[in-house]
């Protein structure tokens, strides 16, 4: 009966709401612990087995996760190019074919709505991958432009491979090219006949690449994946490791390091790119773009906002969600990420800090951390330094072509 | 017959939840307090009634979103049994046979959205942001006496300047939407963000409950915020049903007073209250007794309160007329049924629980201004817009195990047809068309009733009290909110006589099962008295 069937299907919705990407098979197969979290309505492992040794995957052996609840957004017409120099605050036309940038939009205020990574695929072909959804404003930007946009989330998955054996698995598994690959490159090739997408990209500040292939190769690859990998040390992992390569990295999440203005609810929560630290990327020379009055008319304004910072941190104990103060008395801001960093062997933080023009308060500031210990707060005042990010700097992130290991 | 003392210090007249949160407020305040009912039943429109055997229906309000919990707190009304459990789900019927359901889970929500389109289920947290920002705004003014503009009083000038604060906190962006929200009508509001006509229509309709307007009536938008402001706080329970019916509120509230130490008198109809030397000497009821106090709080309607209860005598001339022009007309009625088992909605399944929530069958939002254009020419809707619940698949106090009561708010519905009385054959043919709108969905629905009670708004008026049966005493348009609710220059829980008060939904902040009316009067008349009002707390802050 065709209407049952439909039942069914829509039944699915209430009774499971959580998406499964192609590889939760993959990692449930794997997974020990029970600890799934929801990334973008899909359910995704916060720790496959063990948070640590997935930690070191990523930057000892090398390390798979599951991307696919990225939102990828295919962006294919004759005006591509300029659609998304209207959205986005980089100059896109400068941006080579077979390259990836990472880069910023903006509401009509400058402010942030989301950051993600442009993938140039041919002239007039670009995929967008963002932590959050966007179609409504792309499509309400697009307007006028010749260009279509395909929101290909639930279409196509991704695979992060990252950690220096990377490229050696890559090797293994027949990538001719991976050894010219430079970072922040792409190209198109096949895996056992599965055809893929493949970047020197990476959320961990690491060697490390980005698949993207489609949903119904997917079992078929990551089986031929992992078992390339078997001799390098290829380990599943969950959102928890590497959140911890990434704020060592010194990368900033959407809705975690900064609100989304789609999402700000609270006068002042909305952040520009400057805030962000991320002025830099912003081309005010490329003509008209999404916020691009608001950020230059914010250049002239005065007053004192909070900016990001990246913080290095006395002592051992991590400093998630502690309160910062100037000269140990006044509030001035709040840590967004925070970990004890495994690399650097120190306690490392991202926060968001209103310190005005004053020089001298960013040498007077301190951390109250409450470190629990069996039912007893202790309670901490440590002095914090800023630093520029990122905190942990590889040279092979970069080496081109990549060790053999 | 039980002898009572005829003297109080407070006559409050109906037992409405305003007036009985007044009256609780007052007698904990240690005043003596004194509550006149007409009805046999308490409670006025927040009442459970057995109309049927084994089966409790709440006959007039059916949800409860909005019922301030600092009241509820303050009062101990979970200590005399009132629990406000949540609610999940709700859905759309639509023509062509699917539907569209709506989840508390927020990813199910968005995948049913999807399901019409990925656009608007993506537009739906921008939405909802947007929403929230609004009512972040005005809820905070929801326990606050609103400002006299034209005083020069410290305290008038005072709350002035918090909202002008507060419209100061705004950016240019933000008060330019809070204007636009303030005065477009819903369907224009949705338009901004939404393509798909199921999924509009579906939002549409808190802009027109209770309102004597269509979805495309410029002011819609607002009475959308208001059934939001619950939502606010986000805390557990801010939208659900009382346990027990609608009743189980009147009933805790009762509860409360009588613990405390109030009088309350039931099948007490109030003819007069009576006034002497411009000042209020207490009241005197329909079988003659007179009950004394210097302090009279109408529960009952601005109209009812000052064109059947007062004497125009003592009314400056002015007031009378605008109590005359107050807008507070009724739109919608009430088909209450007591069902032999649950229906069945062939198209959903039975583990679905969107029907736990409210259903409508209502697809587009120009249907639903088609119904409203049938209340202007001044008959019910032929197709009309039904606000359907069936509170008994979640409270299991309500109807004995597989018997249910399903309760339809039906708009529009008007309070005369073609301009005369309703009769008993339009009253049936009312209830006829709502019964096969619900049948339309749901083979062999007429089967399963054991008991139907259909209310229009002559019943709602006759019975319960609201003049026209509009269910928000007075409605929520601009024009009639803050410091004009209900009248400028009387907004503050006084009238033109000394010693009567107002404390019912005409008053700000409006309708809705809130309590906030009832509490702000009695802020202001122990204000009057010089007596201290630390036991009512103020609103809880919105961080």
């Amino acid at each position: 009966m065709i209407q049952s069937n439909g039942k069914n299907d829509r039944d699915i919705i209430f009774g499971k709401p959580l998406f499964r990407s192609p590889f939760y098979d993959f990692f449930a197969a794997q997974e020990t612990e029970g600890n799934w979290y929801n990334w973008n309505g899909y359910k995704s492992p916060t720790i496959v087995s063990d948070q640590e040794l997935e930690y070191f995957s990523i930057r000892s052996t090398c390390s798979v996760f599951d991307i696919t609840p990225l939102n990828k957004y295919r962006i294919v017409g004759s005006q591509a190019v300029e659609f998304l120099n209207k959205l986005t605050v980089r100059d896109v036309a400068k941006q080579n074919v077979a390259t990836v940038k990472y880069t910023l939009w903006c509401d009509q205020d400058g402010f942030v709505i989301d950051d993600g990574t442009l993938f140039r695929i041919s002239d007039n072909d670009f995929r967008l991958c963002s932590q959050e959804k966007h179609l409504p404003w792309l499509i309400d930007t697009s307007h006028g432009f010749d260009v279509e946009i395909i929101d290909e989330s639930k279409h196509v998955c991704g695979i992060s491979l990252q950690g220096p054996t990377s490229a050696s698995i890559l090797r293994l598994l027949g990538v001719n090219g991976i050894d010219n690959l430079k970072p922040f490159h792409l190209f198109q090739t096949k895996i056992s006949n599965i055809p893929i997408m493949i970047s020197r990209t990476g959320f961990t500040g690491d060697l490390g690449y980005e698949i993207f292939l489609k949903n119904n190769v997917a079992n078929k690859f990551i089986e031929r994946v992992w078992n390339a990998g078997t001799n390098h040390g290829i380990t599943a992992i969950g959102y928890n490791a590497l959140n911890m390569a990434r704020i060592e990295a010194g990368f900033i999440v959407a809705n975690i390091d900064f609100i989304s203005s789609d999402h700000a609810i609270r006068p002042n929560r909305c952040r520009r790119p400057d805030d962000l630290g991320l002025g830099w990327i912003v081309d005010l020379n490329k003509g008209f773009f999404n916020g691009r009055r608001a950020i230059i008319n914010s250049k002239l304004e005065d007053s004192e906002v909070f900016k990001i910072y990246a913080l290095e941190i006395d002592g051992k104990e991590p400093a998630e969600g502690s309160i910062i103060y100037y000269n140990k008395k006044d509030e001035v801001g709040t840590v967004t990420s925070a970990i004890w960093s495994p690399m650097t062997k120190k306690s490392i933080a991202l926060a968001q800090l209103k310190l005005g023009s004053s020089k001298s308060k960013k040498d007077n500031l301190w951390v109250e951390i409450y470190s629990l210990k069996e039912l007893q707060y202790h309670k901490l005042m440590k002095k914090v330094s800023i630093v520029k990010p990122p905190f942990v700097n590889l040279s092979r992130r970069s080496a081109c072509p990549p060790a053999k290991c | 017959m039980q002898s009572v003392e005829k003297n109080f210090d407070v006559i409050v007249i109906g037992s409405g939840h305003n007036g009985l949160v007044n009256a609780c407020y007052l007698q904990k305040a240690g005043l003596n307090v004194l509550v006149l009912e007409k009805n046999d039943w308490i409670g006025g429109a927040a009442v459970s009634r057995e109309l049927h055997p084994g089966i409790l229906y709440s006959n007039c309000s059916y949800v409860c979103s909005l019922f301030r919990p600092e009241i509820m707190r303050d009062l101990e009304l979970p200590k005399h049994g009132l629990q406000i459990v949540a609610i999940e789900g709700g859905t759309v019927f639509t023509r062509d046979g699917d539907y569209l359901a709506s989840f508390r889970n927020y990813h199910a929500k968005k995948r049913e959205l999807e399901r019409f389109s990925v656009k608007d289920s993506e537009a739906y947290s921008r939405y909802s942001r947007d929403i929230l920002k609004q009512c972040r705004f005005i809820q905070p003014l929801l326990m606050r006496t609103a400002p006299d503009p034209a005083s020069f009083k410290f305290r008038d000038l005072s709350e002035m300047l918090y909202l002008l604060r507060k419209v100061n906190d705004l950016t240019a962006s933000e008060l330019a939407d809070t204007v636009r929200f303030w005065t477009m009508s819903i369907s224009d509001f949705l338009d901004e963000y939404f393509e798909n006509d199921v999924i509009k229509a579906s939002l549409a309709v808190s802009g027109i409950i209770g309102t004597a307007l269509g979805p495309m009536s410029p002011g819609t938008a607002y009475v959308l915020l208001h059934h939001y402001m619950g939502e606010v706080d986000g805390s557990i329970g801010a939208w659900g049903y009382a346990r027990g019916g609608m009743g189980a509120i009147s009933k805790a509230l009762t509860s409360s007073f009588r613990a405390m130490g109030g009088t309350l008198l039931n099948n007490s109809e109030v003819e007069k209250v009576d006034i002497r030397g411009a000042r209020v000497k207490g009241v005197i009821l329909k079988n003659g007794d007179e009950y004394l106090a210097q302090n009279v709080v109408s529960n009952a309607d601005v109209k009812r309160t000052f064109l059947k209860l007062t004497d125009p005598e003592h009314l400056p001339p002015n007031f009378v007329k605008k109590v005359n022009n107050f807008k507070i007309r009724g739109s919608s009625g009430k088909v209450n049924i007591a069902l032999d088992s649950m229906p069945n909605f062939p198209v959903i399944s039975d583990n679905n629980p969107c029907l736990k929530g409210d259903i409508h069958f209502t697809d587009s939002i120009e249907r639903m201004e088609r119904a409203y254009d049938d209340w202007k020419m001044g008959t019910w809707s032929r197709d009309p817009f039904l606000d359907m619940m069936i509170p008994t698949l979640t409270d299991p106090t309500m109807a004995p195990p597989g018997k249910h009561f399903m309760s339809c708010f039906v708009q529009y519905c008007p309070p005369k047809v073609g301009g005369q009385n309703w009769t008993k054959e339009n009253k049936e043919a009312f209830g006829e068309t709502v019964i096969q709108q619900i049948a339309d969905y749901s083979p062999g629905f007429k089967d399963k009733i054991l008991h139907m009670e259909v209310r229009t708004p002559k019943e709602l008026e006759e019975e319960v009290g609201l003049t026209e049966g509009n269910i928000f005493q007075g409605e929520l348009t601009f024009d009639q909110l803050l410091f004009n609710r209900p009248i400028p220059g009387y907004a503050q829980y006084r009238s033109p006589i000394k010693g009567l008060y107002m404390c019912g939904s005409s008053t700000h902040p409006g309708g809705g099962v809130m309590g906030a009316p009832g509490r702000n009067a009695a802020v202001e008349i122990l204000k009057d008295l010089n007596m201290p009002d630390s036991d009512i707390r103020d609103a809880y802050e919105v961080l």
